[in-house]
C-alpha cells in the first residue's frame, strides 16, 4: 500500500492509561523527541487523584497531553488531534478531549465485558456507533506486543508492561519522528537491567513496523521545526526550572543554598531536584512539617545562607507565622508557593490560582511582602532568581508562586548565560564603627545582614516590635507605627526596581486583558488570535503582584475595559479593583483546569461586542 | 570546623569575662524568677568554654524562658513559639562552626514545639538544648503545662488538670537524644558543670533544668532544691558510681524484678555492690530510660546529672560529608554545564 505523508502545522496528542502503564513514560518521549526535531513543544500531565487505583477504573486514569507546532506555541492546546487510549475508562475520561474526525487509537485487547463494566459502559462504545465521529483505529496492542516479545524470555507480566513503548513506536511513525532518542533513555533508563532494554527497544520497533505494514494508518503526517530566536535550547518542566533558578541564584550571589521542604503535591519536584544537587554544596532538608521546613531556611538566611522553602497551599498556611517573623526580623527568605486546588486539601493533582490573597494577606498584622509569579514552565527560572535577588537586596521574604499546571508543565527553554544572569550583590558588614542592625540603607530601606560569627556585631533579633534603629525590643506607640510604614515603605520600593509593564498590542484601545501566573500561555494565545482578527485588544502579563507596577495605573487608563481572567473567583481583579478604582471584569473558572484558549477568546469576543 | 573537644589554643581566643556575655538590656522577669541563676550561670560558664564570643548564638521560642537571649551579648534570634528547634537547625547546618544554644520552656519545647523537639532529637544535630521546666506557662500567666503533675489546678483548670504530664528525660531518650541530663536551678555549681558538658557533647545535648516560677507554681521543685529536703529527694548521677542518695549517703537504689527500690545501707542486708551502677556512656538506652522513669514513682528520689552521654554521627556533618562526596565524584557544581545539561538543541 502506497502511504501517504501530509505536511500539517501542529498535533496535539493525549496518551491514557491506568495509572503506572506508562502514559506519562512515553508522553515525554515523544516531547523530547518534538522537540529535539525543532517543534515548538507544551505538555500537560494529568494524573490521577490515586496512586495505584484499581486497574481499568476511572479514578486510575493518568494523561498526558503534548502540543508540538511548527510555529511559537503558548499552551498544550484546548482539543486532541489523536487520544491513545489503552482502555474503556482512559477512553471515557478523556473522550470529550477528542475533536470530531480526531484519531483514536484504542488497545482492544482491554474492551473485555469487565473492563468496560469497570468504566461504566453498559455496551461496548467501539460496538455500538458511539465513536461513529472519530477515526478509530483499533489496535491489538497487548496481543502484538506479547507476540513481538516472545523471545525475549521475560515473563508475561514484564512483557505487557512494555505496550506503552509499542504504542509509542506507532505514534512515532505518524510523525515521522526518529527513535534515537528513545532508544538512548531506556539504555540509560535502565542500565542494571539489560534485558528491559532490550524489550521496550524490541518493542518500540514493533510499534514502529506494525503501523508501516498495516493498513490501518494510511496517513503519517510532517510537522516542521518551528521558528525560534537563535541559541541553545532544552525542554523543561517548570519545577525543574525553579530548582535550577535557585541553584543559579545561589552561585551567582556565592550563597550557599538551603532548602527546606516538606513533600507536597505539586511542590515535591523541586525538593527532589535540589536534593541531586549537593556537589552545588546545596543543603536540602526534609523537615518533619512545613513549620520546620520554613524554621530551617529563616535560621539558614540569619546565619547568612540563601534561605528558601516550598509548598503549596496547605503547607504555606502553616508556615504564616514563620514567614512574619522573618519580615519582622527583615531576613532575605524565599518562599515557593506551587499552587493547586484549594480549599483545605482540595484537589491536590490539579491547578488553580486561589492563593493570591493568602499570600497578599494570610498572615497577623501589617505583613506586606513582595510577590512575584511564573507565566509559563521555562519563566520559573528567571522568576525564581528575581525573587532571590530582591529578597537579599531588600532583607525580605518575597513569595515566588508558580502552580501545578506550569509546575509539571513542559517547555522549549532558551538556556541563558550564566554570564548574562543579574549579578546579586552580598554585603555582610564588619565594621563594627557605628553598626546598628536596624539602621537601613537610604534607598532600598533595607538592614545590615550582619551574620554569627562576625566579631562585633553581635545583636538579637526576634518577632517583637523593635525600636528604629537599634532593633531592641520596643513597645513605643509612635516607634511601631513608624515601623509599620517603614517594613511597608520598604516592600513599596521594590517597584522602583521592575522595568516598565509591556503591552502585547497597542497601547490604548477598546480591552487590555490583563493577567498573572499560569494562565499566560492560553490568555496570550487568545489575544493574539483576536488581534489577528482585527479586534482592539491588548495583553498584559504581571510578573511583579506586590508592588505592582508604578505605571500600570496609566497603562488601564488607555483602555475602555480592563478583563480580568483567573482561575479562582476574582482575587487579582479584587486588588487591582481596590488599588486603582479600575472597573474591571473577570473572566473567572474553578475547575482544576487551566483556561482553554477558546474561553478566554469568547469573553474577549463578548466584550469586544458589547454584550456585558 | 572547629571541634569542640579539642583544648583551647591559649591566646587564640581573648579572654572573657561573665560582663562580656552581659548584654545591654534589662532584665525583665519576676523578682525572684527561677531564669535569673540560670542566666548568671551561663554568663559564668560561656568564657570557660574557649571559644570567640561571636561564634555562639542563642535561639528560643516564646514564653518568660525565652526572653533569655536578650540578656546575652551574643548573636540571638528570639523567634516563635515552639520553633526554636527548627530555626536552631537551619543556623546549624548552614554554619557548623557555630555554637548554637535553644532556650525553651516546658510550653515551648513540649507543647506547641513537641513535634520538633522530638526530630531535633533524633537528627542529632550539634546543638545544645537547655528547656526551663516550671511546670506552668509563665507569660500566659499561669495555665498548667505539659509538664504539670495531673490534676493541677490553674486559671484553665479550676476542677484540676485531667491531662496526663510528659517525663522531657523519658522523651528526649525515646527520641534518641545522644546527651540527657537534669539539673537544678538552685545549685549553681552542678548548673554550670551540666552547661558545659552538655556544650562538651558533640550532638544533641538535651538538658532539663528544674525552674522555680516563683509567681505561679512557687516551691514547684523545692523538695528537690531546698537545703533542707534535697538529699532525701535526689540522687546524682555519676558515671561509675553506684546509686547512692540520703543525708548521711546512707540509701541507696537497687534493681528489683524490673523496678527501682529504694535500700538502706545501715542495716549490713544492703551494700554498694548491690545497687546499680550508673553507666552514662552505655549506648544502650535501657538504663538511661530507667532512671528517667523515678520521678513517676512516688518515694523514689529525682535523679539529677547526665543520664546518657554517646557519640554519634551529627547531621551537619554527614550534609558536609554529603556535599564532599559529591563533589568529589561528580566535581564541583558548574552552573553553565548544569544549565546545559540533558537533550540540548541549537537553533542557528
Ligand atoms: C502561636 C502562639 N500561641 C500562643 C502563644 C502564647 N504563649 C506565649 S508563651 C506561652 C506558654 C509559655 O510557656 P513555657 O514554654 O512553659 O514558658 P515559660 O513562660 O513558663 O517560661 C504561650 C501559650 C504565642 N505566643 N504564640
Ligand atoms: S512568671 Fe514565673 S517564670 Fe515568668 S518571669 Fe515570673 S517567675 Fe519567672
Ligand atoms: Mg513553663
Amino acid at each position: 500500500m502506497k502511504k501517504q505523508r501530509q505536511p500539517i502545522k501542529e498535533a496535539t496528542i493525549l496518551f491514557a492509561s491506568d495509572s503506572g502503564d506508562g502514559s506519562q513514560t512515553i508522553g515525554t518521549q515523544m516531547t523530547e523527541a518534538s522537540a529535539i526535531a525543532g517543534n515548538d513543544v507544551a505538555t500537560l500531565p494529568d494524573y490521577p487523584a490515586e496512586i495505584r487505583a484499581p486497574a481499568g477504573s476511572l479514578a486510575g486514569i493518568s494523561g498526558f497531553q503534548l502540543r508540538f507546532s511548527s510555529s511559537t506555541i503558548h499552551t498544550p492546546g484546548d482539543i486532541c488531534d489523536v487520544l491513545v487510549a489503552m482502555n474503556p475508562a482512559a477512553l471515557r475520561v478523556n473522550i470529550d478531549k477528542l475533536k470530531p474526525n480526531g484519531i483514536l487509537i484504542v488497545n482492544i485487547d482491554n474492551f473485555a465485558p469487565r473492563n468496560l463494566r469497570l468504566a461504566g459502559y453498559s455496551s461496548n462504545p467501539l460496538e455500538d456507533g458511539a465513536l461513529t465521529q472519530f477515526q478509530v483505529i483499533p489496535v491489538e496492542l497487548t496481543r502484538l506486543t506479547r507476540e513481538a516479545l516472545k523471545d525475549t524470555g521475560l515473563t508475561q507480566r514484564e512483557i505487557d508492561r512494555c505496550k506503552n513503548f509499542y504504542a509509542l513506536g506507532m505514534v512515532c511513525w505518524m510523525y515521522n519522528r526518529p527513535m534515537d532518542y528513545a532508544f538512548q533513555w531506556l539504555k540509560e533508563k535502565f542500565a542494571t537491567k539489560p534485558q528491559y532494554i532490550e524489550a521496550n527497544t524490541l518493542a518500540l520497533k514493533a510499534g514502529n513496523i506494525y503501523s508501516e505494514a498495516t493498513e490501518q494508518f494510511a496517513t503519517s503526517y510532517e510537522v516542521k521545526p518551528a521558528k525560534f530566536a537563535p541559541g541553545k535550547y532544552r525542554n523543561i518542566e517548570g519545577n525543574m526550572a525553579t530548582a535550577l533558578g535557585l541553584v543559579a541564584a545561589s552561585q551567582k550571589s556565592g550563597l550557599q543554598l538551603v532548602y527546606g521542604s516538606y513533600p507536597i503535591t505539586p511542590a515535591s519536584t523541586i525538593l527532589h531536584e535540589l536534593a541531586r544537587y549537593r556537589n552545588f554544596g546545596v543543603k536540602t532538608m526534609q523537615m518533619e512539617d512545613e513549620i520546620a521546613a520554613v524554621g530551617v531556611a529563616i535560621g539558614a538566611a540569619f546565619s547568612g545562607a540563601l534561605g528558601v522553602t516550598g509548598s503549596s497551599g496547605p503547607g504555606i498556611a502553616l508556615k504564616a507565622e514563620a514567614i512574619n517573623l522573618a519580615m519582622i526580623a527583615e531576613l532575605p527568605l524565599v518562599v515557593c508557593n506551587i499552587q493547586r486546588a484549594g480549599p483545605s486539601t482540595g484537589m491536590p493533582t490539579k491547578t488553580e490560582q486561589a492563593d493570591l490573597l493568602q499570600m497578599f494577606y494570610g498572615r497577623n498584622g501589617e505583613s506586606p511582602l513582595p510577590i512575584i509569579a511564573a507565566s509559563r514552565p521555562s519563566d520559573c527560572f528567571e522568576t525564581v532568581y528575581e525573587a532571590c535577588r530582591i529578597a537579599i537586596k531588600y532583607m525580605t521574604p518575597v513569595i515566588f508562586m508558580s502552580d501545578l499546571y506550569i509546575g509539571f508543565g513542559a517547555e522549549p527553554w532558551l538556556i541563558p548565560k550564566v554570564s548574562d544572569l543579574p549579578t546579586i550583590d552580598v554585603d555582610f558588614p564588619t565594621d563594627t564603627n557605628g553598626f546598628e542592625p536596624y539602621l537601613r540603607d537610604k534607598t532600598t530601606l533595607a538592614r545590615p545582614w550582619a551574620i554569627p560569627g562576625t566579631p562585633g556585631l553581635e545583636h538579637r533579633i526576634g518577632g517583637l516590635e523593635k525600636a528604629d534603629i537599634s532593633g531592641n525590643v520596643s513597645y513605643d506607640p509612635d516607634n511601631h507605627e513608624n515601623m509599620v510604614h517603614l517594613r511597608a515603605e520598604k516592600v513599596a520600593r521594590v517597584a522602583n526596581d521592575i522595568p516598565p509593564t509591556e503591552i502585547f498590542g497597542e497601547s490604548n484601545g477598546e480591552l487590555l486583558v490583563l493577567s498573572w501566573g499560569g494562565t499566560y500561555g492560553a490568555v496570550r494565545t487568545a489575544v493574539e488570535n483576536k488581534q489577528t482578527e482585527g479586534g482592539s485588544v491588548s495583553h498584559v502579563h504581571l510578573r511583579y503582584l506586590n508592588p505592582l507596577p508604578k505605571d500600570l495605573g496609566e497603562v488601564m487608563n488607555h483602555f475602555n475595559r480592563v478583563l480580568i481572567p483567573e482561575l479562582n473567583i476574582g482575587q487579582l481583579r479584587l486588588l487591582i479593583r481596590s488599588e486603582y478604582l479600575v472597573d474591571a471584569v473577570g473572566l473567572n473558572k474553578i475547575q482544576g483546569q487551566p483556561f482553554h484558549i477558546f474561553e478566554v477568546e469568547s469573553r474577549i469576543d463578548e466584550l469586544l461586542r458589547g454584550d456585558v | 570546623m572547629r571541634t569542640k573537644t579539642s583544648i583551647p589554643i591559649p591566646g587564640a581566643v581573648p579572654t572573657l569575662t561573665r560582663k562580656d556575655f552581659t548584654s545591654d538590656q534589662d532584665v525583665r522577669w519576676c523578682p525572684g524568677c527561677g531564669d535569673y541563676s540560670i542566666l548568671a550561670q551561663t554568663q559564668r560558664i560561656l568564657p570557660d568554654l574557649g571559644i570567640p564570643k561571636e561564634d555562639f548564638v542563642f535561639i528560643s521560642g516564646i514564653g518568660c524562658s525565652s526572653r533569655f537571649p536578650y540578656y546575652m551579648n551574643t548573636y540571638g534570634f528570639h523567634t516563635i513559639h515552639g520553633r526554636a528547634p527548627t530555626i536552631a537547625a537551619g543556623v546549624k547546618t548552614a554554619n557548623p562552626d557555630l555554637s548554637v544554644w535553644v532556650i525553651t520552656g516546658d510550653g515551648d519545647a513540649l507543647s506547641i514545639g513537641g513535634n520538633h523537639f522530638i526530630h531535633l532529637m533524633r537528627r542529632n544535630l550539634d546543638i545544645n538544648v537547655l528547656l526551663f521546666n516550671n511546670r506552668i506557662y509563665g507569660l500566659t500567666k499561669g495555665q498548667y503545662s505539659p509538664t504539670s503533675e495531673q490534676g493541677k489546678k490553674t486559671y484553665s483548670t479550676p476542677m484540676g488538670s485531667i491531662d496526663n504530664p510528659f517525663n522531657p528525660i523519658s522523651l528526649a531518650l525515646a527520641s534518641g537524644a545522644t546527651f540527657v541530663a537534669r539539673s537544678l536551678d538552685r545549685d549553681p555549681e552542678h548548673l554550670r558543670n551540666i552547661i558545659k558538658a552538655a556544650f562538651e557533647h558533640q550532638g544533641t545535648s538535651f538538658v532539663e533544668i528544674y525552674q522555680n516560677c516563683n509567681v505561679y507554681n512557687d516551691g514547684a521543685f523545692f523538695m528537690y532544691t531546698e537545703k533542707a529536703t534535697k538529699a532525701e529527694n535526689t540522687v546524682f548521677l555519676e558515671h561509675g558510681e553506684p546509686l547512692v542518695f540520703g543525708k548521711d549517703n546512707d540509701k541507696g537504689i537497687c534493681l528489683n524484678g524490673f523496678k527501682p527500690e529504694v535500700v538502706s545501707l545501715t542495716g549490713g542486708t544492703y551494700s554498694n555492690e548491690n545497687l546499680i551502677t550508673h553507666d552514662q556512656f552505655a549506648e544502650d538506652r535501657t538504663l538511661a530510660y530507667f532512671l528517667s522513669r523515678m520521678t513517676e514513682v512516688p518515694g523514689l528520689p529525682h535523679p539529677i546529672g547526665i543520664f546518657r552521654s554517646v557519640e554519634h554521627p551529627c547531621y551537619e556533618g554527614m550534609m558536609t560529608e554529603q556535599i564532599n562526596t559529591a563533589k568529589e565524584q561528580m566535581g564541583e557544581g558548574d552552573l553553565e554545564a548544569l544549565l546545559n545539561a540533558g537533550d540540548t538543541w541549537v537553533v542557528e
